[in-house]
C-alpha cells in the first residue's frame, strides 16, 4: 500500500514503522516530544511510544555523546538535532567517540546511531539555520552521510540508516519538507552507498543531491543536451562506479551544492572522476556551489543559494 | 571513618514590589523619579517594538522573530544597571536591553529583515550582535570580562541566556572561567520557564538555575523576574560586585508571555490558566500601578509617553525599510576576510557578472515550503 506523503510525513511515517518494528529504537531531541520537532516530524509518536520518545534539554553534545552509551546498552538512538549547524554543538562527541568506537573498540562496541538533522537553505530562516556542512561529516572516518531528496526516497534511506549497524548523519533539506507530495510504499529500504540515476542522457552527468536535485532536474531541461542526472543519496560512502561509468559515457560533468565550494564534496566527486576517467573527459568538470562565505541572512540568501539558471550557466560550459 | 558536611550553600531569592503591590520598602533601589520614569517608558518601548515587529512579519517584512514580551523588567533592569561604557553580550531575543544600551531600534528591525546591517555594532556602543546558537555567548562574554580586566580596566561584561542554555555544556564553562580569572562578568539568566515548547521541569532536575553558579564557585542568586525594582537592585549589585573581579549569576524568574518566535505556536504545550496566571503578573501593569500610587506617573506623563514610543518606533520602521530597499546582495562577500583570497576573489568576480547579465530578482523562492515552527 503506498500512501501520498510530503518529505516531513514521510519521516514521520518511517519514525514510526522502526519504533513498531524494533523496540531497541529511541527518538529523542529537542522538542520532538510533546510539540512533535518544531518541524512536526516526530508529531504523534511520544503518545504512542511515551517510554522511547523523549524531550531532552538544550544539549546537542549530551544528545550525540548519550547515543555512545545507549548504544553500547543495546539501544538504537535516533536522535534529532534541531538544525544542522546545532551539530556543531555536538561534533566534538560525533568525531571523537560515535564515529570511532567500533574501531577503538576492534568491533566490541557500535553504535548504529542515526542523527536526523535538517539543512540547508531556501526558507528564509535565521541566521545559522541553513548550512550545509556535509563534507565536514564525509570528512570524519566512521560516519555514513545520506541525503534524500524526496518523500519516497527519505523512506527508503531512512529506514537503511536506521537498521544500518554504524551510525549515519540523515540530513533532511529543510526547503523540501513541505514543497510537495509523491507515493510512498510501506516497505521500502534503499541501501545505503548506491547512487540513482534520476534521468538518463548521453551528453553530459550532472550531480546534485538533497535540496539542489531539483533545481538540476529543472535547469537540465532548460539545455539543449541530453543530461544525465544522478543523485549519489550517501556522500559517504559514495557510489564511485555509477557516477564513472556516467562520465565515461557522457565525457562531461557537472557537480552541484549549496555549501561553499573549498573543501565541498564536489571537489573530492571530481578527484574520483579524474582518477578513473579522466581519458574520457571532453571539458573539465564544472562545479556549482555556494560560495566561500558564510550563508548570508535571508535578505541575500537567494543571492548566495545555487538555483536552476546558475546550474543551467554550469551545464552550459561543461557542454562547450 | 567519619562523615560530615563539609559544603552548604543557600540561595537568595529577592522581590521588592510584589504581584499585591505590596513593596519593601527597605530594598526600594535609590532611584529618582526621572530614572523611574525611564525605566517605565522604556519597558513600554520594546513591548510596543515587539508587538510592531510581530505584525510585520505576519504581513511578510519581518523573518522569524522573537519577541521579549513578559521579559521587560528582566532584561531592562539589568541592561539599566550597566554602565554606559560596559559590555552588553546578548542572546537572541534581547531586543528590550540592547535599547536599553542604546542600539537603535532599527537595527533590531533590520537584523529581523534579514539584514547583517543589523549586527553593525554602532560606534561607541559595547555589545555584541545576537548569538543564534544557545548558550554559546555567555563564554564571549567571559572573555569580556577577562580583557578588560587584564587591561587595566573595571568595564563590565552583562551577558543573556535562557533557562534551555543552562543545559549546554557551554553555559558551565563559561560559569568556571569567569570564577577561575575572576572575570568581569554578570550573568543573567531568565527564566522563562520554556525553551521552545520544553518547559523547566523537564530541563532540570536542580531547584534553582541559580544554583548552578555554585558548583562553578560564584554567587548566584534569583529574583523575581517580573519586578523591575528587584531586578534593578540586584543587578546593581551584582555589576558593583563584577566590576572588584567577582561574577555573578542572576536567575530572573519570568515568564514568555507570547510564543517563542513568530513561527512557534504555544497552544500546543502551554495551558491557558497558566498564561492567564502569568498574565496577571505582568511587568509592565506591576509597575505602572506602583508608579501611579507613588503619584510619579499620571494620566498626562504616560500619554505622552505613549506618543513619543509610537512616532519613535515608526520612524525605526521607516528606517528600516530604506535600509532594505538599498541592500546590495555582493555584501556578502566584503566582510569575510580582511584581504579578500583569490580564491574568493574570483568567486566574487564571477558573482558580479552573473548580476550583471541578469539582475537577480528577489524572491523566487517558495517561503512556506519550510513550514514548521524554528528554533
Ligand atoms: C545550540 C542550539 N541548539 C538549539 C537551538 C534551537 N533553539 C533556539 S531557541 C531554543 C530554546 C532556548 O531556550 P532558552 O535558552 O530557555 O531561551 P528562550 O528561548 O526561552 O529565551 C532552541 C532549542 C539553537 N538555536 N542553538
Amino acid at each position: 500500500m503506498a500512501e501520498r506523503l510530503r518529505m516531513v510525513e514521510a519521516v514521520r511515517e518511517t519514525l514510526r514503522a522502526e519504533l513498531e518494528r524494533d523496540d531497541g529504537v529511541v527518538v529523542y531531541g529537542e522538542d520532538v516530544g510533546r510539540a512533535g520537532g518544531v518541524f512536526r516530524a516526530t508529531q504523534g509518536l511520544m503518545d504512542e511510544h511515551p517510554d522511547r520518545v523523549f524531550d531532552a534539554p538544550v544539549a546537542e553534545a549530551g544528545i550525540v555523546g548519550m547515543g555512545v552509551g545507549l548504544a553500547a546498552t543495546g539501544m538504537t538512538p535516533v536522535p534529532e538535532i534541531q538544525f544542522q549547524s546545532f551539530l556543531y554543538q555536538g561534533f566534538h562527541q560525533l568525531a571523537q567517540h560515535v564515529a570511532r568506537i567500533r574501531s577503538r573498540t576492534r568491533g566490541t562496541i557500535t553504535c548504529p546511531m542515526t542523527i536526523r538533522t535538517p539543512y540547508g537553505g531556501g526558507i528564509h530562516a535565521l541566521e545559522l539555520h541553513s548550512e550545509s556542512f556535509e563534507a565536514g561529516f564525509a570528512h570524519v572516518p566512521g560516519l555514513q552521510v545520506v541525503f534524500p531528496s524526496s518523500p519516497a526516497e527519505t523512506k527508503g534511506l531512512l529506514t537503511a540508516a536506521i537498521r544500518s549497524p554504524d551510525p549515519v548523519v540523515f540530513m533532511e533539506p529543510t526547503r523540501l519538507y513541505r514543497s510537495f507530495r509523491e507515493e510512498v510504499p510501506d516497505e521500502h529500504e534503499i541501501p545505503l552507498g548506491e547512487a540513482r540515476v534520476v534521468e538518463s542522457g548521453e551528453d553530459i552527468t550532472a550531480i546534485a543531491w538533497g535540496s539542489m536535485l531539483r533545481e538540476t532536474l529543472d535547469a537540465a531541461d532548460e539545455v539543449d543536451a541530453s543530461v544525465e542526472v544522478i543523485d549519489p543519496r550517501t556522500l559517504y560512502p559514495l557510489d564511485t562506479a555509477t557516477i564513472v561509468d556516467s562520465v565515461r559515457k557522457t565525457g562531461r560533468c557537472c557537480v552541484v551544492h549549496e555549501a561553499p565550494r573549498t573543501a565541498g564534496m564536489a571537489g573530492e566527486i571530481t578527484a574520483r572522476i579524474n582518477e578513473e576517467a579522466f581519458y574520457y573527459l571532453e571539458a573539465p568538470i564544472e562545479r556549482v556551489t555556494g560560495y566561500d562565505v558564510p550563508v548570508p541572512l535571508f535578505a541575500r540568501e537567494d543571492a548566495y543559494l545555487p538555483d536552476a539558471d546558475r546550474i543551467e550557466t554550469g551545464l552550459r560550459r561543461a557542454l562547450e | 571513618m567519619t562523615e560530615e558536611t563539609v559544603a552548604r550553600f543557600d540561595i537568595r531569592s529577592v522581590q521588592v514590589l510584589s504581584p499585591d503591590e505590596t513593596v519593601d520598602e527597605e530594598l526600594v533601589p535609590d532611584l529618582t523619579d526621572d530614572q523611574l520614569l525611564d525605566l517605565y517608558e522604556w519597558m513600554k518601548r520594546s513591548r510596543r517594538l515587539d508587538e510592531r515587529a510581530i505584525a510585520l512579519q505576519r504581513r511578510g517584512e519581518l523573518g522569524t522573530y522573537a519577541p521579549a514580551i513578559g521579559q521587560e523588567a528582566a532584561q531592562i533592569g539589568t541592561a539599566f544597571a550597566a554602565a554606559d561604557d560596559d559590555w552588553l553580550v546578548p542572546s537572541f531575543r534581547e531586543q528590550p536591553a540592547l535599547m536599553v544600551h542604546g542600539t537603535p531600534p532599527e537595527k533590531v528591525l533590520q537584523y529581523a529583515m534579514g539584514m547583517e546591517e543589523g549586527a553593525e555594532i554602532p560606534g561607541g556602543e559595547g555589545a555584541l550582535p545576537p548569538a543564534i546558537p544557545v548558550g554559546s555567548q555567555p563564554l564571549h562574554a567571559t572573555g569580556v570580562g577577562w580583557g578588560e580586566s587584564l587591561q587595566g580596566r573595571d568595564t563590565v561584561a552583562v551577558t543573556y541566556f535562557g533557562d534551555g542554555a543552562t543545559s549546554e555544556g557551554d553555559v558551565y564553562e563559561a560559569l568556571n572561567l569567569a570564577g577561575v580569572y575572576d572575570a568581569q562578568t554578570v550573568f543573567v539568566c531568565q527564566n522563562n520557564r520554556y525553551a521552545i515548547s520544553t518547559g523547566i521541569e523537564k530541563q532540570t532536575e536542580a531547584e534553582t538555575l541559580a544554583q548552578k553558579a555554585i558548583a562553578a564557585g560564584i554567587e548566584g542568586i534569583q529574583v523575581d523576574g517580573n519586578d523591575v525594582l528587584g531586578v534593578y537592585r540586584v543587578a546593581n549589585e551584582a555589576v558593583e560586585k563584577a566590576r572588584n573581579g567577582d561574577p555573578v549569576m542572576i536567575e530572573a524568574l519570568t515568564y514568555r508571555r507570547s510564543m517563542h518566535t513568530t513561527s512557534d505556536d504555544p497552544s500546543v504545550y502551554r495551558e491557558a490558566d497558566e498564561e492567564a496566571e502569568w498574565e496577571a503578573r505582568d511587568p509592565i501593569v506591576r509597575f505602572q500601578m506602583y508608579l501611579e500610587d507613588r503619584g510619579v506617573l499620571d494620566e498626562e506623563t504616560k500619554a505622552e509617553i505613549e506618543d513619543r514610543i509610537e512616532s519613535e518606533v515608526a520612524g525605526a520602521i521607516d528606517r528600516a525599510r530604506e535600509a532594505k530597499a538599498e541592500i546590495d546582495p555582493a555584501d556578502m562577500f566584503r566582510y569575510v576576510y580582511a584581504d579578500m583570497p583569490p580564491e574568493l576573489e574570483r568567486q566574487f568576480e564571477a558573482f558580479e557578472r552573473s548580476e550583471e547579465a541578469e539582475r537577480v530578482p528577489d524572491g523566487g523562492v517558495d517561503r512556506d515550503s519550510g513550514g514548521g515552527l524554528d528554533g
